[in-house]
């Protein structure tokens, strides 16, 4: 596969580890946020983390579409495929997701909901051509990279006057998101980590460009490097991140130079723009209520918005009391800090979305470092002072 | 987050449409979100849209800094010029 | 279609619920087909049980249920599937086959001419393998409430004394030997379902095994443990191999074969290789000093050609299955969790 085993190359990441070595100083920690679940998966799945020298450190961020979905929303999608008797068609990715009293589009799906995954928005459309007595709603998820292709969705079915599709419009926007974190005003700043600099977002990127996170450099004075998502983009990114700490220096570098520019995709930014707008707010999961981060579909577009062709009713949507998700979501508490972690709360019966995403902290530290894991949390219970 | 994997353009149809390869795996894609893709082109799929061209020449300067330790333009211009002067 | 087979069934008949109610429809179905294909001396005794002579050893005897779809896939379908998934899951108790008994349950409507492929496939991978289908039985079910076309097959075999295969006999130190590269029939079966439609040239592995571990026994009869890494993929069987055992496994991720196709697909759905299932694959422990000889006689066979050792069992971290990465580092194995759902994220 060109352009993804060069990228896992052990000759030239033993190469990359012995510089890192080599460059960090030894009297510092480095303490950088990676942005997104892929980053993270990524760091756990090739074990980067084996090969970095103990003062460097990887805080998981916030981006993973899955976990910061919240529970409210995904109730509405939940209640559109039982009670609207819709088709709903959702990425595979959110169907084992608990909602609220746990109960998950799969659930729905074996109580007879016509729930059903797929690829792109592509075999959603198709769907909807081939069952024209059926609505359809497209569960929309994900950040800047996921939306051009929803934008399209609805752009096709506006052309060809499909009338039974509509979107159920959960996008949201990276940039908003890290302005938020740093901006963090409702975090205890005794929890609050200090953050050397950011791994910006790989696949995000290539739609946005670089430049949108150039206030990162200006007005927060945190250096970020946009990496690739392959182990070896990861660890010359943490590299080029190590040389900005040192010298003083704050910018935005592109790591990821192959298939991100400056601008980013004009073309797909300016086909998101048609269709969508931006909300006044939105409620992450673990953040809040966050202005100005999500999108929602144009007027001119609302026959293919599922929120005002359905009537969604008001609910009381609970999250699971001491999930730590998100203080987790927010880098402020990692997996072991959870006390349901690896005792109630398994992939196979998860209690928050950390744990169900694959690219969800929690589940990257279960299913990739759990024997560590569960060693320092009974490391740490030990230390405890007996009650 | 967004799976995404390169992949090349082996076919391409007139509806926006195209035939990817990615190491013997073939599969329809829309590149209805590139102003211009040809045959022969390396693409980034997302969710079965191309969302960017791939640069072979930014590829390899990316693997040549790694390979170099990751050091920095100017210096790979140093190593450059210093090669030409010995 | 040859014209003597033509005339067992009439050009697109379906299977009614008749075929199932033990009247005549039922005796024509398996006589036109399941004994047409299947016929062999254990089934022409025409009991109700079939009679097996005794024979020397231990007896081995393995189910399972074969409930795939498609029906029809690259590399094999539903028929031969349940001759191979239960011949060497009995092969993997070290056992040389006997007979195999298969019970069938059809969904009414289903097309004769399907049945008649499949049993076709089946009797021509039992006559194969040496193992006769000895016994069997048809059941109907109403349209709806089946899938075309389920089987559940049962094989019994002979284990020699001297043999003892088993988890109790895994040790620290012991090598693990893997008989090819992973997944070929977990991605050509996602590659011929509608929803996912994308295309490859990757056939599934559906293969006998009992004549390759019957050489590797021959060579080396103190082979320790032997497993088919089919559903949850070579993860799922690590993980039951450690479960709740004083020792772990380390695995080589450089060392694991895995096609380049079924490594691109992998890729394009967000799979782990490690999670895909196989159908004739296999997985050995051994003493280290014992490696070099079994891969030997496996590479004599087509099943076992690409086979390597790609890890050892180990006294630390009882419990778990690790993995060195492609690019160094280290990390835990885990089992499948939940159903395998292709992901953007």
């Amino acid at each position: 596969m060109k352009y993804v085993e060069e990228f896992r190359d052990p000759k030239l990441a033993e190469n990359l580890a012995a510089v890192i070595r080599a460059e960090a100083d030894s009297a510092r920690e480095y303490n950088f946020m990676e942005f997104c679940g892929g980053h993270t998966h990524a760091i756990f799945r090739y074990g980067v983390q084996d090969l970095m020298p103990d003062n460097v450190h990887f805080v998981h961020g916030p981006g993973c579409p899955v976990c910061i979905l919240p529970v409210r929303r995904l109730d509405d999608a939940i209640e559109l495929a039982d009670r609207h008797g819709v088709i709903l068609c959702s990425y595979g990715d959110m169907l084992r997701v608990p909602g609220t009293k746990r109960r998950s589009l799969m659930v729905a799906k074996s109580e007879g909901a016509d729930v059903r995954m797929v690829y792109s928005t592509l075999d959603a459309l198709k769907i909807a051509r081939e069952n024209p007595d059926k609505q359809v709603v497209f569960l929309g998820i994900g950040f800047e990279t996921t939306t051009p292709p929803s934008a399209l969705a609805i752009k096709q079915a506006s052309e060809e006057e499909l009338e039974n599709f509509t979107l159920f419009c959960n996008h949201v926007l990276t940039p908003a998101a890290i302005r938020h974190i740093l901006d963090a005003p409702e975090i205890d700043p005794e929890e609050a980590v200090r953050l050397d600099g950011f791994l910006g977002p790989s696949h995000v990127s290539t739609v946005i460009g670089s430049q949108p996170y150039e206030f990162l450099a200006d007005k927060y004075q945190k250096p970020v490097v946009i990496a690739g998502f392959e182990p070896l983009d990861v660890m010359q990114s943490v590299l080029m991140l190590i040389r900005q700490v040192n010298e003083g220096r704050v910018e935005v570098q592109n790591q990821y130079a192959r298939v991100v520019t400056r601008e980013g995709n004009e073309r797909a930014q300016d086909l998101v723009d048609e269709i969508f707008e931006i909300r006044p707010a939105f409620e992450w999961r673990g953040l809040g209520s966050v202005p100005e981060s999500a999108l929602s579909i144009r007027e001119k577009y609302a026959a293919f918005d599922a929120e005002k062709r359905f009537e969604i009713s008001e609910k009381v949507s609970r999250e699971v009391k001491s999930c730590e998700c998100p203080a987790i979501l927010r880098g402020v508490k990692k997996p072991k800090d959870c006390k349901l972690f690896g005792n109630v709360c398994t992939p196979e019966t998860p209690m928050g979305s950390c744990m169900v995403s694959s690219e969800g902290s929690c589940a990257a530290y279960w299913t990739y470092r759990r024997a560590e894991t569960l060693a320092e949390m009974a490391a740490e219970r030990d230390l405890e002072p007996a009650q | 987050m967004c799976l995404a994997i390169p992949a090349q353009v082996t076919r391409l149809g007139d509806d926006g449409m195209a035939t990817v390869s990615l190491g013997g795996v073939v599969k329809d894609i829309s590149v209805e979100l590139l102003d211009k893709v040809e045959v022969g082109d390396f693409v980034l799929v997302h969710v079965g849209y191309a969302l960017h061209l791939i640069s072979e020449e930014e590829a390899q300067r990316t693997l040549a800094m790694m390979a170099e330790g990751g050091l920095l333009d100017e210096e790979l211009a140093e190593i450059a010029q210093e090669g030409e002067a010995a | 279609m040859t014209p003597a087979s033509k005339a067992r069934f009439r050009k697109g008949e379906r299977v009614a619920m008749s075929h199932g109610g033990g009247g005549r429809a039922m005796a024509d179905l398996i006589r036109n087909i399941f004994a047409h294909h299947f016929a062999n001396p254990l089934l022409d005794q025409k009991h109700d049980a079939t009679l097996i002579a005794r024979p020397e050893g231990r007896i081995v005897i393995s189910t399972d249920g074969h409930v795939i779809s498609p029906l029809f896939f690259p590399g094999g379908d539903i028929g031969s599937l349940a001759v191979h998934g239960t011949l060497n899951d009995v092969a993997m108790g070290g056992g040389k086959p006997i007979a195999l008994s298969a019970g069938f349950i059809i969904e009414e409507g289903f097309p004769l001419d399907d049945l008649d492929r499949i049993a076709a496939s089946m009797g021509e991978a039992a006559r194969a393998a040496g193992m006769p289908i000895a016994t069997g039985d048809t059941k109907v079910v109403e349209r709806g409430k089946g899938d075309g076309v389920f089987i559940t097959t049962t094989g019994i075999g002979v284990v020699d004394d001297a043999v003892d295969i088993g988890p109790h006999r895994i040790k620290p130190g012991q090598a693990v030997v893997l008989s090819g590269p992973i997944g070929d029939h977990g991605v050509a079966i996602m590659a011929s379902r509608q929803n996912l439609e994308f295309g490859t040239q990757i056939t599934s592995d559906s293969a006998a095994l009992h004549h390759m571990v019957a050489d590797m026994l021959a060579a080396v009869p103190d082979i320790a443990l032997l497993r088919d890494p089919t559903r949850g993929g070579l993860s799922a069987t690590m993980n039951e191999l450690v479960d709740g055992a004083d020792f772990g496994l380390i695995m080589d991720e450089a060392a694991i074969p895995v096609r380049t196709e079924v490594a691109s697909a992998c890729e394009l759905l967000g799979l782990d290789p490690l999670h895909i299932a196989n159908e004739g694959k296999l997985v050995c422990i051994c003493d280290m000093d014992k490696v070099q000889t079994l891969l030997d006689v496996m590479a004599q066979h087509d099943e076992g050609r690409e086979a390597r050792c790609i890890g050892e069992v180990c006294a630390d971290q009882p419990g778990f299955v690790r993995m060195k990465t492609a690019i160094g580092g280290m990390r835990v194995v885990d089992w499948l969790s939940g159903e395998q759902l292709p992901r953007i994220c």
